[in-house]
């Protein structure tokens, strides 16, 4: 079985859920051909970063100074439709990189689309979160060509080589929607803080945080921790839309999730359900979370949250 | 500017899910249905550009069992103008339900189509990109604003990096994000008036529209869940069991 990988390059950087995706591809074809394709500008580093990938045959690189800001469907389909021709699998992750182009690469294709695969079953059998996670479906696809989104916290990164594998450069094929699509700009919010889809601790905040969410980053950076929020904190404007964890905001699963005034609607509960330790601090001992984490401390935020941050300190440095 | 919303009717987000003991599906009799919140999302949208001068005409529609009529009214009395049902007792997958947007859309002529993003029973996210890719138009995904300018659409796309601005020239397909606006409410002469509002309906085999095959749904199962936890006294007391958990 041959598989090609869409890599999520984003301005030439490769994002760090290749890794899942490729082993997601491992398990599917342990013996088969497994390549990916990169489109980024000249100046782009991510077509080097995957050649370091353990695993893969061949990167396919594509160049264009159009790839220097974003990747649109309208600019990469037809590339990926002729090339599709040689594979029997084409996988991309489950983030809005993945999501954005895949469904139009499906289309195209006319094949279905199997998305937010969490576990490869067999060759055509897979299994994916339905209903906010509330139910798990196992599909069986018998397209012609399977196309499949991975959640990248499903499955473990693959591991980076030594050496490189072959990159080799394949040559864009620009279809008639290239004008009809224009970047403008990206606003990337400042951030210093680990990314929120691979940190190691995730600290997140609800609408019981308030405007202020200084206490929140405060408490993230005792423990070098990405900052996370639920929908209602985004839509509240206190923090902005990419920190946002849940069935349509990111997933995340990291070793310690410590969510601090958030009720624990199912929406968000589906978004970090897989974290290794959850911890809950709510002044409800009532709410959803309070009932379903590993360990709640029930009380007042304002109050709970500073006391923390010293004895989180404290224990940093006598560690 | 004519503009077209396919919308879904889903299990109300507010009620509980149960999966059928022989696991072949999740139960939906006797459950509330609702629309699915991200299409309410994109009729509303439609529904400020036909207010802002806009848009001249805002259709909804909606493929699936006779109980899709009820949420077809519930867009008309939120202010569509009209709607279509294409009715069918089959659950179709994404593709096919594109292809039935995509067929609509070339027999009406719209210029633009805001889907959800996606559904919050399947959770796909995959219709409004089909749309797109079948129709030759650009897309504008996961948008939570969007500024008419002439001939072209000025959008803003949640991505996980934070918020990309695109600019897309009609017609062109949308799929809308949960801050692109807050859907408004039909009062009650709204909802008495949507009654007389025209709905059409057509089968499958109106539309000459066989189902492809190319996914089936194996089983259904039950999430893995999780024991509920410990109660710590203090700060000190949630520091250790952290410590012990080797997450500190
Ligand atoms: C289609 C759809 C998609 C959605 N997607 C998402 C998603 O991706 N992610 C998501 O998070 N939500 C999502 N939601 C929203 C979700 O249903 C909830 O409304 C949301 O998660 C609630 O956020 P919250 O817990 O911050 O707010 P609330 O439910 O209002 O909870 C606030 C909590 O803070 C506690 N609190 C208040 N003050 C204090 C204090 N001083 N000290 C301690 N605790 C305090 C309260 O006791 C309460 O439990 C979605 C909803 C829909 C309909």
């Amino acid at each position: 079985m041959n598989i090609l990988i869409l890599a999520p390059a984003y301005q030439g950087h490769l994002h760090a859920s290749m890794g899942p995706v490729l082993t997601a591809a491992h398990q599917l074809s342990p013996k088969g051909t497994i390549d990916a394709i990169v489109f980024e500008a000249s100046s782009g580093c991510a077509a080097a970063s995957c050649a370091m990938y353990v695993g893969l045959t061949r990167i396919w690189r594509v160049v264009s100074q159009d790839f220097e800001q974003t990747i649109a469907p309208e600019w990469i389909v037809p590339t990926l439709v002729e090339l599709a021709q040689k594979y029997d699998v084409i996988m991309a992750p489950a983030n809005t990189f993945g999501k954005n182009i895949m469904p139009n690469l499906a289309a195209v294709l006319d094949v279905g689309q199997v998305s937010d695969v969490i576990k490869i079953l067999g060759p055509r059998q897979f299994e994916r979160p339905i209903y906010a996670g509330n139910a798990i479906e196992q599909v069986e696809s018998t397209d012609a060509k399977i196309l499949l989104t991975i959640r990248p916290i499903a499955f473990d990164a693959a591991v980076m080589g030594t050496s490189p594998v072959p990159v080799e450069n394949c040559s864009l094929i620009m279809g008639h929607l290239k004008d009809r699509v224009t970047f403008i700009s990206v606003e990337k919010p400042p951030s210093q803080r680990p990314d929120l889809q691979s940190a190691s601790v995730v600290v997140s905040g609800g609408r019981g945080v308030g405007e202020d969410f200084s206490l929140i980053e405060q408490l993230a950076d005792c423990f070098g921790a990405a900052v996370g929020a639920s929908r209602a904190a985004v839509d509240a404007g206190f923090i902005t839309n990419d920190c946002q964890v849940g069935q349509t905001g990111k997933v995340v699963a990291p070793d310690l999730y410590i969510a601090v005034g958030i009720s624990g609607a199912i929406q968000h509960w589906s978004g970090m359900k897989d974290s290794k330790v959850i911890v809950a601090i709510n002044k409800d001992a009532e709410a959803p979370l309070s009932k379903m984490a590993d360990y709640v401390l029930i009380g007042d935020l304002f109050q709970v949250i500073p006391e923390l941050i010293v004895a989180v300190k404290k224990e940093k440095e006598t560690a | 500017m004519k503009i077209l919303i396919p919308i879904k009717r889903v299990i109300d987000h507010m009620a509980k899910i149960h999966i059928k003991p022989d696991g072949s599906g999740v139960i939906n009799d006797y459950v509330k249905m609702a629309i699915n919140p991200f299409d309410e999302i994109a009729v509303e949208q439609a529904l400020v550009l036909r207010e802002q001068g806009q848009a001249t005409q805002v259709t909804v529609l909606s493929i699936g069992p006779v109980g899709c009529v009820e949420t077809l009214r519930h867009a008309l009395a939120l202010g569509a103008d009209q709607a279509i049902h294409i009715q069918t007792d089959i659950p179709l997958l994404p593709l096919d339900i594109a292809k039935l947007i995509t067929h609509i859309v070339q027999k009406n002529v719209f210029d633009l189509v805001i889907s959800g993003k996606q559904a919050i029973d399947n959770d796909c996210n995959q219709v409004g990109q089909m749309v797109a890719a079948l129709l030759g138009w650009p897309q504008g995904t996961f948008i939570s604003q969007v500024v008419v300018e002439g001939k072209t659409l000025l959008v803003k796309r949640e991505v996980d990096h934070g918020i990309e601005q695109l600019r897309l020239v009609l017609p062109c397909v949308l799929t809308t994000d949960l801050r692109l606006n807050r859907p408004r409410y039909a009062s009650l002469p709204n909802v008495m008036k949507a009654k007389n509002k025209p709905l059409e309906t057509y089968t499958l085999a109106q539309l000459n529209f066989k189902p492809r095959e190319g996914q089936k749904t194996l089983q259904i199962l039950e999430p893995t869940s999780r024991e509920g936890g410990i109660l710590v006294a203090s700060i000190q007391e949630l520091i250790e069991h952290l410590k012990k958990e080797q997450v500190l």
